[in-house]
């Protein structure tokens, strides 16, 4: 076990544990009117002993919001990343295996979606469908869908063509088996890798469309929310921005670390007893 | 010149580690050897010998894949005659060393030459730094190099890039490079593994001459007895990091002292020891006597398992725009043969003969053009995608890479029984009792059965996939250089078990080889590819002791042979190169004609 479990890893688990117990807890600890109710006297204190990471506009308090926040903005990007990696696992395979005229024609869809920006992307669908959570999903999603679909795509190509797959054909394996039991797991770890570090990106893209207006509505709190509404008080109450910052920052952190943990512990090569 | 008092190198105790994330591994333990100016030292050992670890830690290049020299004196003479210890010098000096009295050449010669700058560039670029030439006169000595290690059209060649040409013609050009500072000492590390025999034996005699006409000294490291035999004056042979035996190369080949070193020398087939035998013979492996006798020549009234007709395979090369088919690979080109049952018909060529393709279109791994495949009688290319998975149950193929043809993420028993399952010819207890029963087959502990591809070494690996092509019981395997990537001692354990095989279940082999010594051990009945075609084809002994076809004899002209007493090294040595195999779409070739020698030797009517 020692290959994996170093440093780098202990703090990847231990941050995001931290983050998942927070998204799934905080909510059921804290009171939801804790985030949202409003004391005008108290705006943009900064952080103390009454407001632990401080005020924000509104008197509202920064802790509470950070916490309830957590879920909001992982239930987004988790369930965006599964949306994406469930669309774009066998499309990306299917191009990959199959080739020719399948291939190009998948191939062409995805380069079309990807002539477009992400986040112009994940905007206009959420625009057009609507500003809410569920919508907010969906468009991340989507958006995200063409760069998983190209980056496996490539992987299975690559895994097509060794020479195992080769032989399990002549072993007479079936189509479904061949990419159920040898592209499948060849290609997870590059995918696992490139997974969570949509996460991240999802975080930041709920972020950036919650800034413009088109992600979670107030007054519901999330961090990508916070780092926008923080926008006209940077210069008085820079707390405001540090601390959604530092929560996506930090998340960010933990799952590219958790990443690269999960795709050593996947790896039979990496594993101990060998 | 043992006792010559000037070594050009003293290594004296030599201990290289490499640091891991698990921890240090020692490259070499302990190697003591001298070269003398103007002589041959082959460094002889087999995969993870530390041969290769030896000759960089010379040119502190080990530096640079990760070792450390922990231990022991690299004493290397310097022009002026005073000895420097090479593992104690600073970078420059190393610098002034490398490429200027050592000269080193690389395995591969694709990579060794940088694919962006011409042949030109390359070569000047050294002439440059080391001698100070202006740009006219490093081009004219680079000429004049190419010219000595006897490049055609030498001005043509440097204005060209590396893939404009052939790989022996690169390796050429790398040699010219190696000697453009004329360099005392030459260190070659397999210079020709990844060459085929014509274009080995055109090096390996420009090595020599350029050894003898310039007094040099050569380093040459190789995995192969018979290059060994061919080039040395001295042989060191290493085992595990250690130095087992030095020697003269006679006394090496004649009366080795060490265990190892005669284990090493039984193992390796001699071309033309098969003469007047009438099968096949085990390979020696000393300690390890073979079981089973090999299966006599089968009867000639048998039915063959399998039948080609008029085999051809064509490739499309896509160019333009919009991708059409502009020409045409001729991978395999109107081959027909036949095979019986419990015999092995070994196809040998060269690399682009179409041997591999051939074998591949045989199984249907790649789509045959045209023609028919024959198994047990029926015709393998008429059947439907559904079908021929179920066909290919009675025809199993072994590939040449044991590190890639295993699926690095699936337990060794899942492996194994995959043809099992795909062909539902077991499940539950019986699945697991049939798979313990193939490891036992192919001699594998049943320990293994739960491990990963990587925790096994290459020999084992290919058991595992020979284990596996067993598996659903078939009738013929094609075993495509499947020993190829073997050391010399697990190739002889590999092919015995694969003639065991035979002898015990009947199996038909069809053996892709580049390999003419172990081909002549193994086969029953041999087919010369060249250019797609079969050019010659009959028994073992019809080709080995007759060979009528031009072609055949090139090739065997140029095998080494394991015997420093039959040495065929000569300057004149000039082997026609391959054609291309590419042609117009229009290009339509002419059917194979065979004349037929005696029964059963047919040799392709040339010029048609």
């Amino acid at each position: 076990m020692k290959g994996f479990l170093n440093a780098k890893g202990l703090i990847g688990i231990v941050l995001v544990s931290a983050v998942l117990l927070i998204a799934i807890f905080a909510p059921m600890i804290i009171p939801a009117e804790f985030a949202t109710k409003m004391n005008m006297r108290a705006r943009l204190d900064p952080p103390s002993l009454e407001y632990l990471f401080g005020t924000d506009q509104l008197g509202r308090n920064m802790f509470y919001r950070v916490m309830l926040g957590a879920r909001t903005s992982l239930t987004i990007a988790v369930t965006a990343v599964a949306m994406s990696v469930a669309i774009g696992l066998p499309l990306g395979i299917i191009s990959g295996y199959f080739g020719g005229l399948t291939d190009n024609v998948l191939m062409r869809l995805v380069d079309t979606l990807l002539s477009f920006p992400a986040l112009l992307l994940a905007l206009t669908i959420s625009a057009v469908l609507g500003p809410n959570l569920q919508n907010t999903i969906i468009a991340i999603g989507i958006a995200f869908t063409p760069f998983l679909a190209r980056i496996i795509r490539g992987e299975a190509l690559r895994v097509t063509q060794m020479p195992y797959v080769e032989a399990a054909r002549a072993a007479g394996t079936t189509d479904a088996l061949i990419i159920l039991r040898h592209i499948l797991p060849n290609i997870m770890p590059p995918v696992i890798v490139q997974a969570t570090i949509s996460l991240a990106f999802a975080i930041l893209a709920e972020a950036g469309l919650s800034f413009l207006g088109l992600g979670t509505q107030p007054p519901r709190a999330s961090w990508g929310l916070m780092i926008q509404a923080s926008r006209d008080y940077l210069d008085v109450a820079p707390w405001t921005a540090l601390v959604p910052g530092a929560a996506v920052a930090l998340t960010v952190l933990g799952l590219n670390m958790f990443g690269d943990v999960l795709r050593d512990v996947l790896d039979p090569r990496a594993r101990a007893g060998g | 010149m043992l006792d010559d008092p000037k070594p050009i190198v003293s290594i004296d105790n030599l201990r290289v580690e490499f640091d891991t994330g698990e921890g240090t591994i020692v490259g070499v333990e302990d190697i003591s050897l001298t070269i003398n100016p103007g002589e041959t030292v082959c460094v002889v050992g087999e995969s993870g010998s530390g041969k290769s670890v030896t000759s960089l830690s010379l040119m502190r290049l080990v530096e640079f894949g990760g070792g450390r020299i922990t231990g022991g004196k690299l004493e290397f003479r310097r022009t002026g005659g005073a000895m420097q210890d090479v593992a104690k010098a600073d970078m420059d000096a190393m610098r002034d060393i490398r490429g200027n009295e050592i000269g080193m050449i690389f395995q591969e010669p694709m990579t060794s030459l940088n694919p962006i700058f011409t042949i030109e560039r390359q070569m000047t670029d050294g002439l440059r730094l080391h001698k100070g030439l202006g740009a006219r006169a490093a081009r004219a000595r680079a000429l004049e190099l190419l010219r000595e290690v006897r490049i055609p059209q030498p001005e043509q060649r440097l204005r060209q890039y590396p893939h404009e040409l052939s790989g022996g013609m690169r390796q050429r050009v790398v040699i010219a490079m190696a000697m453009a500072c004329e360099p005392r000492l030459l260190i070659a590390d397999e210079p020709t593994t990844a060459l085929d025999v014509t274009i080995q034996a055109e090096i390996l005699a420009l090595i020599d001459r350029l050894k003898r006409e310039n007094g040099m000294a050569v380093l040459f490291i190789t995995h192969d007895m018979a290059v060994v035999a061919q080039m040395a004056d001295r042989v060191v042979v290493m085992y595990r990091g250690n130095l087992v035996e030095e020697g003269p190369v006679s006394q090496i080949f004649e009366n080795p002292q060490k265990d190892y070193t005669r284990a090493l020398l039984a193992a390796v087939p001699r071309l033309g020891e098969m003469t007047g035998k009438p099968a096949p013979e085990p390979m020696r492996i000393i300690g390890a006597e073979a079981r089973a006798q090999p299966v006599q020549a089968p009867r000639p009234d048998a039915a063959p398992v399998l039948e080609v007709r008029n085999l051809t395979t064509r490739f499309a090369v896509r160019g333009g725009l919009l991708r059409r088919r502009i020409a045409n690979v001729h991978a395999v080109e109107d081959v027909s043969f036949e095979l019986a049952r419990g015999e092995t018909l070994s196809l040998v060529g060269e690399s682009g003969c179409g041997k591999s393709s051939c074998g591949r279109s045989i199984l249907r791994l790649v789509e045959p053009t045209s023609g028919s495949v024959h198994m047990d009688g029926r015709d393998i290319l008429a059947l439907t995608r559904q079908q021929m998975r179920l066909a290919r149950r009675d025809m199993q193929m072994v590939f040449q890479d044991p590190f890639a043809s295993l699926n690095p993420y699936m337990r060794l028993k899942d492996q194994v029984a995959e043809p099992l399952r795909n062909f539902g010819l077991a499940r539950g207890n019986d699945l697991t009792a049939r798979v313990s029963q193939l490891f036992d087959r192919v001699e594998l502990p049943q320990s293994y059965l739960r491990r990963f591809p990587h925790e096994l070494s290459g020999g084992q690996r290919q058991r595992v996939a020979i284990a596996r092509a067993l598996a659903a019981n078939p009738k013929l395997i094609i075993a495509d250089e499947a020993v190829s990537a073997l050391d010399v001692s697990v190739q002889a354990q590999v092919l015995n078990l694969m003639m065991e095989l035979q002898a015990d279940l009947g199996i038909s082999f069809l053996f892709i080889s580049h390999d003419m010594a172990v081909v002549e051990r193994i086969s029953h009945r041999v087919g010369v590819m060249y250019m797609g075609r079969i050019v010659e084809i009959g028994s073992r002994a019809q080709i080995f002791e007759n060979p009528r076809h031009e072609y055949t004899r090139a090739l065997m002209a140029a095998v080494p042979i394991a015997d420093p007493a039959k040495r065929t090294l000569r300057d004149d040595l000039r082997f026609k190169p391959l054609p291309s195999p590419v042609h117009p779409l229009s290009y339509a070739p002419a059917p194979s004609v065979y004349e037929e020698v005696v029964p059963g030797h047919k040799v392709l009517v040339p010029d048609h």
